[in-house]
C-alpha cells in the first residue's frame, strides 16, 4: 500500500518535472548568431515592418523613435502595459546581448529566463530570420535612451502565473507558415504579413485560450480592445484589388476614400515607410488569401 | 384586380416617400453636416486617388479642380457643426466622434489646421504632373489618419 503510494507520488512528481521541463522558457543558442553582424540601415526597415513603435511609444506620442513604453492594452485576461524597449541600460533593453534580444523576439523568453505574455507577438516574430533580428537589434541600439520605469501588468489569477505560458507556447507559437506562397513576391509578402507585420494577431480570431485560430486565418475578429470588429481580408466580402491594398498601405485611403483610423492608422504610418515593392508584395499575399 | 395593383403602387410609393423623408430629416443636423463634409473630401480625393493609382489617366485640369475643391472644403469654418453634445457617447447610433475631441488637451483643431495646409499645398501642385500630385497626397492622407487614429470610434 505504502509502496503503491510512493510509486504514484514519484510518478506524479516526474510528470510535473517533465511538464515544467517541456514548457520551460527557451532561449536561442549563442552559436546561431556568432557569424552575424547587424546592419542598422537594414534594421530600420525591419523596425517599421515589424511595427515595434505602434505599441512601445509613450501613449499618444507620434515619435516612433522614442520607446519608453507605457501604453496600456485592456484584454479579457487583464491589463497589459508595454515596457520600455529603448536603449537605456537599466530602464530599457540597452544592456541586453543580441542573443537575449533574439530569444525575446523569437521565443518570448526574457533575459532572466521568464516567459513573456503573447500580447508581445513573438508567435508571429518566431518566423523572423536571424539576419533580420540581428539588423533590428543594430538599429534599436541607435535609438535614444529613455529613463521611464516599467509599470507592472494588472492580471488576475490564473493569468498572473507565467509558468503556464510554456503550455500556451507549445500549443500556439510555432514558426510554421500559415498560407502557401509559390512565387518570390508571394514569399516576401507572406514574410511581411505573417512574420514581421504580425497582421494575423488582430485580423484572425482567437480561441478560448487566446491562441490564433489558423483555420480561420485573416477572416476578421472582434476588436480585442472593445467596440467594433477587425475586418476580414478574405474574398468575397473583402473585394479590394491589389492596387487598392497597396495604395491603402501607402496613403491610408480605402477604395472609397475613407481613411484608416484607430490602430490601423498607426500601421499605415509604418507601411508608408516601406518600399513600393514591399507594399506590392503584401498586397499580392492578401489578394491570394482564400484561394 | 387592377384596384389591387393601384393599392400596391400607392403603398409602395408611400413607403419610399416615408424613407426619403426619414433620410432627409432624421438625425442630428451637426453630425449630418460633418458626414457631408467628409463626403466632399472623399469625392474629390476619389478623383485624385484614381489618377495616383493609375485607374484613370492623369489630367491636370481635373486634378487641379478636385484639389482646389478639397482645399476649399478644408478651409471652411466648421465650428458650428463640431459642437459639444454630439460625440459617440452622446449619440452612439449616429456619431463616431470620440469625446476626446472636446476634452482638455485635444489636438483635433491643430490636426485640422495642418490638414488644411496640406490640402492647400496639394492644390498648388496638383496641376504640375502626376508625380507632384501623388507626392503631395501623402501629407493629406497623414492628416486624415492623424485625426481618425485618435478621435474616431471604430465602425459598428
Amino acid at each position: 500500500m505504502l509502496r503503491t503510494l510512493i510509486v504514484f507520488l514519484g510518478l506524479g512528481l516526474a510528470a510535473l518535472a517533465a511538464g515544467l521541463w517541456i514548457t520551460r522558457p527557451v532561449t536561442l543558442p549563442e552559436a546561431q548568431f556568432a557569424s552575424l553582424t547587424g546592419d542598422a540601415a537594414r534594421g530600420e526597415t525591419v523596425f517599421y515592418a515589424s511595427g515595434c513603435a505602434s505599441c512601445h511609444t509613450a501613449p499618444e506620442s507620434d515619435n516612433k523613435l522614442s520607446l519608453p513604453g507605457g501604453q496600456t492594452f485592456e484584454t479579457e485576461f487583464g491589463v497589459f502595459v508595454a515596457p520600455n524597449i529603448s536603449s537605456h541600460p537599466d530602464a530599457g533593453i540597452g544592456a541586453w546581448t543580441l542573443v537575449e534580444f533574439a530569444s525575446a523576439v523569437k521565443k518570448g523568453t526574457s533575459p532572466d529566463g521568464k516567459h513573456y505574455y503573447p500580447v508581445f507577438p513573438y508567435g508571429s516574430y518566431a518566423r523572423m530570420t536571424d539576419a533580420d533580428v540581428t539588423d533590428l537589434w543594430a538599429f534599436m541600439q541607435t535609438l535614444p535612451a529613455e529613463a521611464q520605469e516599467n509599470a507592472p501588468h494588472q492580471l488576475g489569477f490564473p493569468f498572473s502565473i507565467r509558468a503556464s505560458l510554456g503550455g500556451w507556447k507549445l500549443l500556439f507559437a510555432g514558426d510554421a507558415w500559415v498560407h502557401p506562397a509559390d512565387t518570390p513576391v508571394l514569399e516576401r509578402g507572406r514574410y511581411l504579413v505573417e512574420a514581421l507585420g504580425h497582421c494575423g494577431e488582430c485580423h484572425t480570431p482567437r480561441n478560448a485560450l487566446g491562441g490564433l485560430d489558423t483555420a480561420a486565418w485573416m477572416s476578421g475578429a472582434p476588436n480585442p480592445s472593445g467596440r467594433g470588429t477587425i475586418p476580414g481580408l478574405l474574398p468575397p466580402e473583402f473585394g479590394w484589388s491589389e492596387t487598392d491594398v497597396a495604395y491603402y498601405l501607402e496613403s491610408g485611403f480605402t477604395p472609397d476614400f475613407d481613411s484608416a483610423g484607430g490602430k490601423m492608422a498607426s500601421v499605415i504610418e509604418n507601411t508608408a515607410k516601406l518600399s513600393p515593392e514591399d507594399r506590392a508584395a503584401i498586397a499580392a499575399y492578401i489578394s491570394a488569401l482564400g484561394g | 384586380m387592377p384596384r389591387l395593383s393601384i393599392l400596391l403602387a400607392v403603398s409602395c410609393a408611400a413607403v419610399v416617400a416615408g424613407s426619403a423623408f426619414a433620410g432627409g430629416h432624421g438625425g442630428n443636423p451637426a453630425v449630418k453636416a460633418r458626414k457631408a463634409h467628409m463626403q466632399l473630401y472623399a469625392f474629390n480625393l476619389g478623383t485624385l486617388g484614381a489618377m495616383a493609382k493609375g485607374e484613370i489617366e492623369y489630367d491636370a485640369g481635373a486634378a487641379s479642380a478636385a484639389a482646389n475643391n478639397l482645399a476649399a472644403v478644408a478651409s471652411l469654418n466648421q465650428m458650428a457643426y463640431w459642437v459639444p453634445g454630439t460625440s459617440s457617447d452622446d449619440l452612439p447610433d449616429e456619431s463616431r466622434a470620440l469625446p476626446a475631441i472636446w476634452e482638455e488637451g485635444s489636438k483635433a483643431g491643430e490636426i485640422g489646421a495642418s490638414f488644411a495646409e496640406a490640402a492647400a499645398a496639394l492644390a498648388a501642385v496638383a496641376g504640375d504632373g502626376k508625380d507632384a500630385m501623388a507626392g503631395a497626397m501623402g501629407a493629406v492622407g497623414k492628416g486624415c489618419g492623424d485625426c481618425h487614429k485618435a478621435y474616431r470610434a471604430p465602425n459598428n
